[in-house]
């Protein structure tokens, strides 16, 4: 569903369902270089389930224009944008890798427009190696690989997809191909210079839930309690085995996750 | 360390798709031989139908062990995600079922496997689907022969019977430029041998009867999709992908899924309706196969390149086609494409005619006579009579069959067995 905010042409998938203003919305916000698709089964189950789902392209990203928003702070504002063009008082924000940090800086922000945030695949704060972002702005596939490779656990690099048939880290480096080529850098450097992140923590009022995998080496999930003492209501829900791309590598596990803490 | 993965090719034969079984800790992929699953509860049969939940309902639209073998194939093509089928004319269907219907139009090789020519020029046409059929190594031609109404181009990355090595960059710019993808048959060469997706081709199907299952036990293809072919920016080429289908929930497969659209429609609706699928058993095969496909293909092509410096000088032989031969019209290509070597299926063309061939073959003892390639064992077959038997003899002669062409595809056997036979079957042929 194409929607316009500040004045450019975005787009969020609403799960195979038409999109209903009216029933509590859930905002899915994907991480660097990737869009709505990373969401798919989730994002279905919501919609089939009594919500209404918007499940982004962020801006310069798949189907929505840009231009490109350099900071955590500016896409966080365009989150809520979106919530206006949809005629949406107050949603739940799911968040992975740098959506993460997009839905605590909303958070923090916006307090009466956010219901509650969960944030898949998390650290606050989120570094970037100088190598990577090196490589990110001048030798994208190099950087794609690298990002690639450290984004999945045992499952994403043997397999053992739950979605039969499909090679995971294939289609993550197809989707990140995908993209314009300067979308990479911008994100990881948006990532990286995003220090507000504890602070936004302690001003966020909203449920949190934290949901890590036990073998992220993007996101360590050593930094989980420290980030959720942080936050005024929050848990963390840890998925056993898997790496960065929890969505891909344990959609089950994250969506009972979800269920439990936005469903139930 | 290769950006679809971060583990080397040989591993992922081995490995790629399966982890070890976590009830039982079974380390070699179980054969789940059975039709249906059982739902956990009301809620995830739901779930699983509505594709908000993954897993397996019913085998005819995927099953476990057939995912090994999907992921394993895709893991080493670098794609996205497989398909298996029942067969590789199985795999040529799916794909071209789902990418297009009546009024369509194919632009391909006319170097083709027999059962490849037929569907496109006999059988499809029947379904409204017609094919212009273009000498592979004429670029022009492939440009030329696209139509409004063409969906996709197709060819083999070695092509049978002549091994006509596909320029599958030159040609994968063409189609682009014309807004269609490329669809190899990379059965002759594997991914040991060639990466299509790597030279810019799309989509690809074996035939894993052959050197992938590698022991001629079973027959099965498998489809694999690169995801990098962007359905959308076509202006409307492919509404199968990128419009609504009425027949699984309006689903929209390209915005459902950016990079996997195609083989989404493939399966959900390509397997649930032809159901042209692999049995489990036939899998694990397979698997059995491709755990071994580096080493084996590698002594393929060593003790091909051995009988071919055998049979190039030899006096009952009057020609020899191979691409690692300077006299092979695509030698620089081969050079270019297939640098570890051009698979082991090739052919020559014995002096003295059919009747020769007919001698030949009959006195061979280590080459079995049949219709297959790609087996461990070494096997001959004369295509003219044979394979290509429908084929009129003007398209048996632009496809580069004469009645004297021997076709063999060398296997695993002690080099030294194998030149003896040929040799005296050689001799024989020649006081035929």
């Amino acid at each position: 569903m194409e929607f316009t905010v500040n004045n450019a042409r975005a787009y969020a998938y609403t799960g195979g369902k038409p999109f209903n203003p009216e029933l509590p919305c859930v905002v899915f916000i994907h991480g660097a270089e990737n869009d709505h698709s990373v969401w798919g089964l989730q994002s279905r189950w919501f919609a089939h389930h009594g919500f209404s789902v918007l499940a982004v392209d962020l801006p310069g990203h798949g189907r929505s224009d840009g231009p490109l928003l350099p900071s955590v702070e500016a896409q966080a504002g365009w989150i809520v944008a979106l919530l206006d063009a949809a005629g949406v008082k107050q949603a739940a924000l799911v968040g992975h890798s740098m959506g993460s940090l997009i839905s605590l800086e909303a958070a923090s922000r916006f307090p009466e427009r956010i219901s509650k945030i969960v944030l898949v695949g998390t650290a606050v704060p989120m570094p970037v190696s100088e190598a990577l972002l090196t490589a990110a702005r001048e030798v994208r596939p190099k950087a794609e690989g690298m990002v690639n490779v450290w984004s999945h656990g045992p499952r994403g690099a043997l397999g053992g997809n739950t979605v039969p048939g499909m090679w995971m880290m294939g289609a993550s480096m197809r989707l990140m191909e995908r993209a314009a080529p300067e979308v990479l850098f911008n994100d990881l450097n948006a990532c990286n210079a995003y220090q507000r992140g504890m602070e936004a923590a302690a001003q966020a009022q909203c449920p949190a839930l934290l949901v890590v995998g036990s073998r992220d080496m993007m996101t360590s999930p050593r930094g989980a309690p420290k980030l959720a003492a942080a936050l005024q209501d929050a848990r963390i829900a840890s998925i056993e085995g898997s790496g960065h791309a929890l969505m891909a590598e344990y959609p089950d596990a994250v969506l009972d996750a979800l269920r439990s803490f936005i469903a139930s | 360390m290769s950006k679809t993965s971060a583990y080397n090719f040989d591993t992922l034969s081995l490995h790629a798709g399966q982890a070890p079984d976590t009830q039982y800790g079974a380390r070699a992929a179980p054969i789940y031989l059975t039709t249906s699953f059982v739902f956990k509860d009301a809620d995830q049969a739901a779930a699983l139908f509505n594709m908000e939940r993954a897993g397996h309902v019913y085998s005819r639209i995927s099953n476990p062990t057939n995912a090994v073998l999907e992921e394993r194939i895709a893991a080493l093509e670098g794609g996205v995600g497989a398909i298996a089928a029942a067969s590789g004319q199985a795999a040529l269907h799916l794909a071209i079922a789902t990418l297009m219907g009546a009024g369509a139009h194919i632009v391909a090789s006319r170097s083709l496997y027999g059962g490849s020519h037929n569907l496109l020029e006999y059988t499809l046409p029947r379904f409204g689907i017609e094919t212009s059929f273009v000498d592979p190594r004429d670029l022009g031609a492939w440009r030329a022969a696209i139509r409004p109404n063409t969906r996709l181009l197709f060819g083999e990355t070695l092509g049978n019977p002549g091994l006509d090595v596909l320029d599958v960059p030159r040609v994968a710019e063409i189609a682009h430029a014309a807004g269609l993808p490329l669809m190899v048959d990379s059965t002759f060469t594997t991914p040991y041998l060639m990466r299509p997706f790597d030279l810019g081709a799309d989509l690809l199907f074996h035939s894993a009867t052959k050197f992938l299952g590698g022991h001629g036990v079973a027959i099965g293809g498998l489809l694999v999709d690169s995801g990098k072919f962007d359905w959308e920016k076509t202006g409307g080429k492919f509404p199968t992908l990128t419009e609504p289908y009425s027949g699984f929930h309006g689903m929209d497969f390209a915005e459902e899924s950016t990079v996997a659209a195609f083989l989404l429609r493939a399966r959900r609706e390509g397997l649930r309706d032809f159901g042209a699928c692999m049995s489990p058993m036939t899998a694990f095969q397979l698997l059995q196969g491709m755990e071994t496909l580096p080493l084996r293909m590698q002594r393929h092509v060593d003790n091909t390149r051995k009988v071919i410096a055998h049979l190039a000088s030899h006096a009952a032989v009057e020609s020899v086609s191979y691409p690692e031969l300077e006299s092979h019209p695509d030698h620089a290509l081969a050079k270019q494409l297939l640098p570890k070597g051009c698979g082991s299926v090739f052919s020559f063309v014995l002096k003295g005619g059919r009747a020769a061939g007919r001698k030949f073959i009959e006195t061979l003892r280590v080459f079995s006579h049949l219709a297959n390639v790609g087996d461990a064992k070494s096997l001959v077959i004369h295509p003219a009579s044979t394979t290509h038997f429908r084929m009129s003899d003007a398209a048996l002669r632009a496809s580069g069959i004469h009645e004297g062409t021997v076709r063999l595809s060398i296997g695993l056997e002690d080099p030294q067995d194998l030149i003896a036979d040929l040799e005296a079957g050689l001799r024989a042929s020649q006081k035929a």
